[in-house]
């Protein structure tokens, strides 16, 4: 997997932008999604949530509400104890539904399957829960404390894909850290001549993928039907499998197209209680969250951190060490692995001399979290590129030229016995800096900034594909990819195309469908191209290889391809199939890791209304550092949404909690980014170096636009005289600095 | 209470519940599944339609207020001959990822491709604000409608 595909680009599809091969049926409104998928004798499922952050429950009396006429069933903790009723993909700590106690607000209580939503709706009203409520863990400093009440007790239950190695015993409220430690951090800070220190907030934030969770779950004679709103349906297979007692293959997992993900449906999420109501109504029930109730399914980690950065005279980064910590809510989720990837993302792509990384993952009693686009380099690039800066002024030294100095180049290595750096840093961050016009004038009230970070992308890198070719000389590629959005079927059908030498169009991707679809880890962490897409590579290798053979001509071409299959079979039929599989060259662990680092380099220029606090993003830039782009326009708008969603997380965004209740849980409280938040000029520039494990040289994107903007929106503010320690930037925020600013006389800068 | 009005250029008659919102009826009752639920309070434009012309959030709109009037989805709006270009433009930029927010993005188009009130790319910027899309950061869109509306992007 770790060696670089030569590259050999015919005339055909490949770094071409064909259209997506999903447009006509969106913009007609005939995508189907799970929402929109009826099943014969279905019922609707609603859920009961806690209203409490942090309670014992004393009583929960079902009997009116079974009562009601179109109320099917109630599910609560007691329908559940022929099983061990917990999940969870890293640790296993999370009930079906709560038992006797619950640890978050929105947690779910117990579930009503009706003929009607409305039906259930109201029956959930007619539920008496009586509750003792408890001390509540509202924040990660109190998670921390030496007095804290323990939000999860009992020894951690490693679930079936954390893939962390071992699990350390539970630290009070902590469940997960991760340690680096090289060099002599000590020796290091008592000899710079430079160094910055300081502490950092980041926020919660909430993923909103416009469809929210949604699941249709079905048991009949033993199996398992699910048509769920996932990103990883072989993981969610799995899962149930083992919660519900059931062999993997009689549990089967349909995925329609998904309206957004950003990693909100990655893993388990809904599906456990969909299932557990199905099988006690003995009818299909589906299962749609509002809003209101995704927001507290799973959000991205709200984190603390303490960092300090070493600079010599001669501006040689030298060290660096950072503590921080990821409240993880009520269950872990995906928190280990957030914690682990941010720890990896801390340092930055620098030459250090020495450095310190202790992060840790910490429960609270607030709605778990979870995965959300580029985590952990998103938590930590900002706070590591503005000390960096920080440090260049006080050392009278460009941004631009102490990143030059001390970024690490192709080759050298960023963790031990990890993946060395495969990408080119540099010539990345020179790219962005043009594109803003670093060094050329800019009028007051202006900043610009730079950001250069790194992401440890593309799981475990575990894929396979089939390539049917029918006697018409079409094909027909089957992979578990899930379409989120990001074109996946429109890619692979542009490599199966190439490889063919067919136009695009007559290959054919079929949807997700754990039957059918050959398995595929999860589509997520940037994924999908570099990983699957090479698995479908090389089944329609296969299927060409075939097809050679039976010609007897490494030449033929595609028009004679119906009589090959005459000549083979004897017959205007038969089938060529191709097999496709991607499998780690060592454990595949983490360790050993990642298929490739995501490259997260931007700039943005940001202009500041003093009056207001308002942060306009006059311009940002990009770098799509792809390896190869197997469909350039495809690349350039995964880059222009990340950049938005890091627009929101730099400006905006945040799940605000008090004493463990959401305070902004609708769309109207809880702002991304609209139309009029466009920046004036977004540049993405697509890098080409065939540096990538990937089909072709290719490798992962999408992801580290949203590291990069949010970072290079906070030091182009900073640099615009606003210290920053916390995001958002508010206009509140920012208002309240500068006047702060205004009274010691340090405004303007 | 029986509700009668014009959908996609059909006549349509059926027996409502009063509090019924136009959203479930075009979804549940007329399996028009184009038009999407998402924040439920008019923040977001995913369940857009058009009522007589205009862009209305179907999830804060009665089916009842519908009454006598003519509500076009984007199955209707497909069926459409100024459609073909909205569908060119979108497909070329690359307008869309997930599609989830894409039948209401193109209703508004539609609407205010036809007042004829887009005549700058500010004008777009505005009209549109009240559609979110998560996935494309915009772009694609702005110059898709840009280019439909013959404004510099």
């Amino acid at each position: 997997m770790n060696r670089l595909e030569e590259v050999q680009i015919g005339a055909g599809a490949v770094g071409r932008s064909v259209p997506r091969r999903d447009a006509d049926e969106k913009l007609r409104g005939k995508a189907q999604f799970a929402g929109d998928i009826v099943v014969p004798r279905m019922l609707h499922g609603k859920v009961l949530r806690s209203p409490h952050p942090h309670a014992r429950i004393t009583s929960i009396d079902t009997s009116d509400a079974e009562q009601m006429p179109g109320v099917v069933c109630v599910l609560t903790a007691s329908d559940l104890a022929d099983l061990d009723p917990y999940w969870g993909h890293a640790i296993r700590d999370r009930p079906v539904v709560a038992i006797d106690r619950v640890r978050f607000a929105g947690e779910p209580v117990a579930a009503v399957a009706a003929e009607a939503e409305a039906t259930a709706a109201a029956a959930l009203e007619r539920i008496v829960v009586n509750y003792e409520e408890l001390d509540v863990v509202g924040t990660i400093e109190h998670a921390l404390a030496p007095d804290a009440p323990i939000v999860n007790e009992g020894p951690l239950r490693p679930g079936l894909f954390h893939g962390l190695g071992e699990l350390a015993p539970a630290e009070g409220n902590v469940c997960y850290r991760y340690r680096i430690d090289r060099g002599e951090i000590e020796a290091v800070f008592a000899h710079a001549e430079f160094t910055v220190e300081g502490e950092y907030t980041f926020p919660a934030v909430y993923q909103y993928s416009m469809e929210t969770h949604t699941v249709v779950a079905q048991v009949e004679e033993g199996e398992i039907t699910l048509w769920a709103s996932c990103q990883h349906p072989f993981l969610v297979r799995a899962e149930i499998a083992a919660l519900f007692q059931v062999a993997i293959s009689n549990v089967r997992v349909v995925v329609p197209y998904l309206g957004g993900g950003f990693g909100s449906k990655s893993y388990t999420k809904m599906e456990p209680i969909a299932v557990a109501l199905a099988r006690k109504a003995g009818r299909p029930v589906r299962i749609q969250n509002r809003v209101t109730e995704s927001m507290v399914t799973t959000r991205r980690h709200g984190m603390r951190c303490r960092m300090r950065t070493a600079l010599n005279r001669e501006g040689r980064l030298l060290g660096r060490e950072v503590e921080c910590w990821f409240d993880t809510g009520a269950y872990a989720d995906n928190g280990p692995r957030v914690t682990a990837t941010a720890g990896d993302a801390a340092p930055g792509p620098y030459r250090w001399t020495a450095y310190r990384v202790d992060a840790a993952c910490v429960y609270t009693n607030t709605a778990p979290a979870g995965s959300y686009r580029a985590f952990g380099a998103t938590h930590l690039q900002w706070i590591g590129e503005l000390q960096v800066d920080e440090l260049a002024r006080r050392a009278g030294l460009d941004p631009l030229e102490v990143r030059r100095m001390n970024l690490c180049t192709p080759g050298e290595e960023l963790r031990a016995g990890g993946k060395p750096l495969d990408a080119d840093l540099i010539g990345d961050v020179e790219r962005v800096a043009e594109a803003v016009g670093w060094g050329t004038d800019k009028p007051a009230g202006t900043g610009r900034g730079l950001s250069v970070g790194l992401l440890a992308a593309g799981a475990h890198p575990v894929s396979s594909a089939i390539v049917r070719m029918e006697a018409d000389g079409n094909a027909v590629v089957l992979v578990g990819t899930t379409e989120v959005g990001q074109g996946a079927r429109t890619v692979f059908a542009q490599i199966a195309a190439e490889e063919l030498r067919l136009p695009a169009e007559r290959v054919t991707v079929r949807g997700t469908d754990t039957r059918f679809t050959p398995y595929d880890r999860s589509t997520g962490a940037s994924r999908s191209t570099t990983v699957a897409g090479l698995a479908v590579k090389r089944a329609a290798e296969q299927v060409r290889q075939q097809l050679v053979e039976i010609a007897g001509s490494a030449d033929v071409e595609s028009d004679s391809y119906p009589e090959l299959f005459v000549r083979h079979f004897g017959l205007a039929g038969g089938e060529l199939i191709g097999r496709g599989e991607v499998a780690p060259e060592g454990s595949g662990s983490y360790a050993e890791g990642p298929v490739f680092w995501e490259v997260c380099v931007g700039a943005a220029e940001v202009a500041i209304d003093e009056d207001t606090g308002r942060v306009r993003v006059v311009k940002t830039a990009t770098v799509a550092d792809v390896g190869r782009a197997i469909n350039p326009q495809l690349v350039e708008r995964q880059d222009e949404g990340g950049t938005l969603q890091g627009l929101g997380n730099a400006l905006y965004e945040e799940m605000v909690y008090e004493d463990g209740l959401l305070m902004n849980e609708t769309l109207l409280d809880y702002r991304v980014p609209t139309f009029e938040d466009l920046p004036d000029e977004m540049h993405c520039i697509i890098v080409e170096n065939g540096d990538g494990p990937g089909p072709y040289g290719a490798k992962g994107c999408g992801e580290g636009s949203l590291a990069a903007v949010t970072a290079a929106i906070a030091t182009a503010v900073a640099d615009a005289g606003v210290p920053v320690t916390e995001l958002p930037l508010t206009p509140e925020r920012v208002w309240r600095r500068i006047r702060d600013l205004k009274e010691e006389g340090t405004w303007p800068k | 209470m029986r509700l009668e009005l014009q959908v996609n250029a059909g006549a349509v008659v059926r027996e409502i519940e009063p509090q019924e919102l136009l959203l479930d009826f075009l979804r549940d009752r007329l399996g028009l599944t184009g038009a999407k639920r998402s924040c439920d309070m008019q923040a977001c434009g995913v369940c857009t339609v058009l009522v007589d012309g205009r862009p209305v959030s179907s999830c804060c709109f009665l089916a009842a207020d519908a009454e006598g009037r003519e509500v076009l989805t984007v199955e209707g709006l497909a069926e459409r001959p100024e459609f073909e270009r909205l569908e060119d433009a979108f497909t070329r930029h690359a307008a869309l990822q997930c599609g989830f927010c894409t039948p209401g993005m193109l209703l508004t188009v539609a609407a205010l491709l036809e007042t004829g009130e887009l005549t700058s790319v500010e004008d777009v910027k505005r009209g549109l604000a009240g559609n979110l899309c998560r996935c494309t950061g915009y772009r694609g869109i702005l110059e898709a409608v840009c280019e439909l509306a013959g404004v510099a992007a």
